[in-house]
């Protein structure tokens, strides 16, 4: 049970650095603003669709009950749902890990000697890595998605999970294009930018072997994989290519076709602020006989990676609830300051701190989860009601408190553990316990006050050294009489 | 073990032993979301639809036809893609090609055609089968006789749309046409045009969809 994964490793950017990566950030006016200015927007347009509170909470507590119900009997739901799409001719996949699901992948691209496939939005196909592992088999990929196909010119990850080039400002965009796009001159109108992009993807679209993408929500009574999008090119890669690959996380499932309208209002309000987006595209099969377009193979790809040990306690399991919006990073203090880079990890923001830890062990991720300074903003918008604080401060317990904690284990427990800190923490407590202790301490204190080092660490980096005070209160009551 | 047995194995050591009752979905949008009458819900769709930049024009029973080509001549669109097998197309096969307007046919498939598509066909039109005034959405059902990519590839994409099947959300589409029966391939909801906010959070239409989406409404009070 929960047997140690090999740890994934991130080719852009180690987990570690986070302090270094984010320091960079935080002392880059550019970057600064671009982060503010872009989460004001979407902080104001997720505003805009809920302005009735009453409804918003309503549904968000329906949002959450979908999510808990679904989860709830998840392990039937995949089987159900593997065999309904199975009936309707999809192929249905596992995989444990990141790298079974780039064989699986790999492997059914090879099966069709494919030399380009086309992408949609997908995190998992990021989280996977599948960009890197398709290169080295010698298969293209190339991002269809207008702010993915950005990032993916300039070598960079996405800094967003909803907007992936957000960091980006247009002029950027145009020398990149300008650069790296056969034929083009310099532009920064942003009609002109997208049109660029057009033409050169729809190429594209008509060449390539496989489409992939990933899926919104999975609907297990019908067979059904849901996709959200604006631009229409999730469309492309599920319609153009003759065979459709979807991968998506185990936890993405719903048991009922009903359950699909309340989360996708969710979805598209708290996301985008959109009341809805372009394109809600259901598919169900691959192209039926006498049909003219559509893939003729379709497969998914359902991709554990850390979850099942989310899984595993009721309070993390809550994590899994999540419907990927991106609302979180949005109205998050920390993030908008240092951006989605910083972190080093597939998923930014609130919740990459919370989801990251089981996907890449705490070890990695345990500097992660104190970056919060817990003002609840990010419990307070999420669609499905994640207590995303709370969970926080129980990933620091299980990252710094000693080896062994209470089952299920957690990919390294206890990595931020130190014997000193726990022994002064250990000390404070037993000093604020007993009156006596506490008066010998606090007179101790006021005497050897000149002691006290006048660099504290971070401390003094930008604040006046911590110093007991030559009197203690208690002193100075007894002398007032 | 297989993969798939030890993700099932992992997750049913750990299941919580109660499930909670299921969702009211029923009773949220009964409280939650008002039944409007027809010529209520199409100007509510027509609304939405509008914002999302898409242009609505309301056409009698008879006289969508006419409409189409007034589009398409303002526009200055001398193409027009069909669906031949189905009534709605066969009429516009039938009667426009003889207003200078040529009519090719989706009737074979993709493979044959495919940078036809891509590159020559300016517009097509397709039926929708079903809206939702909520949102501003169209519903679409793709099948044999008119195909995916119809609504996708050409830059121009006209859809015909009867007033009378205009429900008011998404939730009460599904329940009233039996969805959770039987899915097509791939069903739809489109709500506009194609469009983009990836740079600069600056809104831009035709990203890798249509362009322009036009729907000629049949029924709406004009
Ligand atoms: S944790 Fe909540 S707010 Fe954050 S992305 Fe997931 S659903 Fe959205």
């Amino acid at each position: 049970m929960n047997a140690p994964q090999t740890p994934h490793t991130l080719h852009f950017m180690p987990s570690a650095g986070f302090r270094a990566r984010a320091k960079d950030v935080v002392d880059n006016p550019f970057l600064r603003q671009s982060f503010r200015g872009a989460m004001d927007f979407l902080m104001s347009k997720r505003a805009a669709q809920f302005p009735d509170a009453e409804e918003l909470e309503s549904l968000r507590t329906l949002g959450e009950s979908i999510r808990q119900y679904n989860l709830a009997r998840l392990p039937d739901l995949l089987e159900r749902l593997e065999a309904r799409l199975t009936a309707n001719g999809i192929q249905v996949h596992w995989a444990e890990t990141p790298d079974e699901a780039n064989e699986i992948i790999l492997g059914i691209c090879r099966r069709h000697e494919a030399k380009l496939m086309v992408k949609g939005k997908s995190m998992v196909s990021e989280e996977i890595e599948l960009n890197h592992a398709a290169e080295a088999a010698g298969i293209g990929a190339l991002e269809s998605d207008m702010g993915e196909y950005i990032v993916q010119l300039a070598d960079e990850k996405p800094s967003h999970i909803i907007m992936p080039a957000i960091h980006k400002t247009k002029e950027q965009i145009a020398k990149l294009f300008a650069e790296n796009v056969p034929g083009v001159d310099y532009t920064d109108n942003v009609d002109a930018l997208i049109q660029i992009g057009r033409r050169v993807l729809r190429e594209k679209f008509q060449e390539a072997d496989i489409g992939l993408s990933g899926v919104n929500f999975a609907v297990a009574e019908t067979g059904t994989l849901c996709l959200v999008e604006n631009e229409g090119n999730g469309r492309m890669c599920t319609t153009a290519p003759p065979v459709h690959i979807a991968i998506t996380g185990i936890e993405k499932i719903v048991e009922k076709l009903e359950h699909v309208p309340p989360l996708l209002s969710l979805l598209t309000r708290s996301a985008t602020g959109q009341n809805i987006s372009t394109y809600f595209n259901m598919i169900s099969s691959p192209r039926k006989p006498g049909e003219k377009d559509g893939p003729s193979e379709v497969h998914l790809v359902l991709l554990d990676n850390g979850r099942s040990q989310a899984y595993a306690d009721e309070q993390l399991r809550k994590t899994l609830q999540c419907i990927r919006c991106g609302a979180c990073m949005n109205h998050c203090p920390v993030y908008t300051r240092i951006g989605g880079h910083a972190y080093g990890t597939t998923y930014p923001g609130p919740i990459g701190k919370i989801i990251s830890p089981h996907m890449l062990g705490l070890e990695a991720t345990k500097g992660l989860v104190t970056a919060s300074s817990l003002c609840g903003a990010c419990g307070e918008v999420c669609p499905v009601k994640i207590p995303i604080p709370e969970l926080l401060i129980r990933l620091r317990e299980e990252a710094f408190s000693a080896p062994p904690r209470a089952n299920p284990a957690m990919r390294g427990q206890g990595a931020g553990y130190s014997g000193l800190i726990s022994a002064v923490w250990r000390g404070w407590a037993a000093v604020y316990r007993s009156p006596s202790l506490y008066r010998v301490a606090t007179w101790m204190g006021s005497r050897l006050r000149g002691l006290v080092p006048s660099r504290q660490g971070a401390w003094t980096s930008v604040r006046v050294p911590l110093k007991p005070a030559p009197k203690r209160l208690r002193d100075m009551l007894k002398e007032r009489g | 073990m297989s993969a798939r047995d030890r993700i099932l194995a992992k997750l049913r050591a750990n299941s919580p032993s109660t499930v909670g009752n299921p969702p009211d979905v029923a009773a949220w949008y009964a409280t939650h979301r008002i039944a409007e009458n027809g010529a209520d819900k199409a100007k509510r769709f027509r609304h939405f639809i509008e914002l999302a930049h898409a242009e609505v024009y309301a056409v009698s029973r008879g006289g969508w036809l006419q409409k189409l080509y007034e589009v398409l001549s303002a526009k200055q669109i001398g193409k027009l893609l069909i669906a031949p097998g189905t009534a709605h197309g066969a009429r516009v096969a039938a009667e426009l090609p003889g207003l200078d307007i040529a009519c090719p046919a989706y009737d074979t498939a993709i493979e044959s055609w495919k940078p036809a598509l891509f590159n020559d066909i300016p517009a097509a039109f397709t039926r929708a089968r079903a809206a939702i005034a909520e949102t501003g959405t169209l519903i679409l059902w793709p099948d044999a006789d008119e195909p995916r990519l119809m609504s996708l590839v050409p830059p121009l994409h006209i859809v015909l749309l009867d007033a009378a099947s205009i429900h008011n959300t998404f939730y009460e589409a599904m329940q009233a046409e039996g969805w959770k029966d039987g899915l097509p391939t791939n069903a739809l909801l489109i709500s506009g045009p194609s469009k983009t906010a990836d740079i600069q959070q600056t809104l831009a239409y035709g990203a890798h969809g249509p362009k322009e989406l036009v729907v000629l409404l049949i029924g709406d009070e004009q």
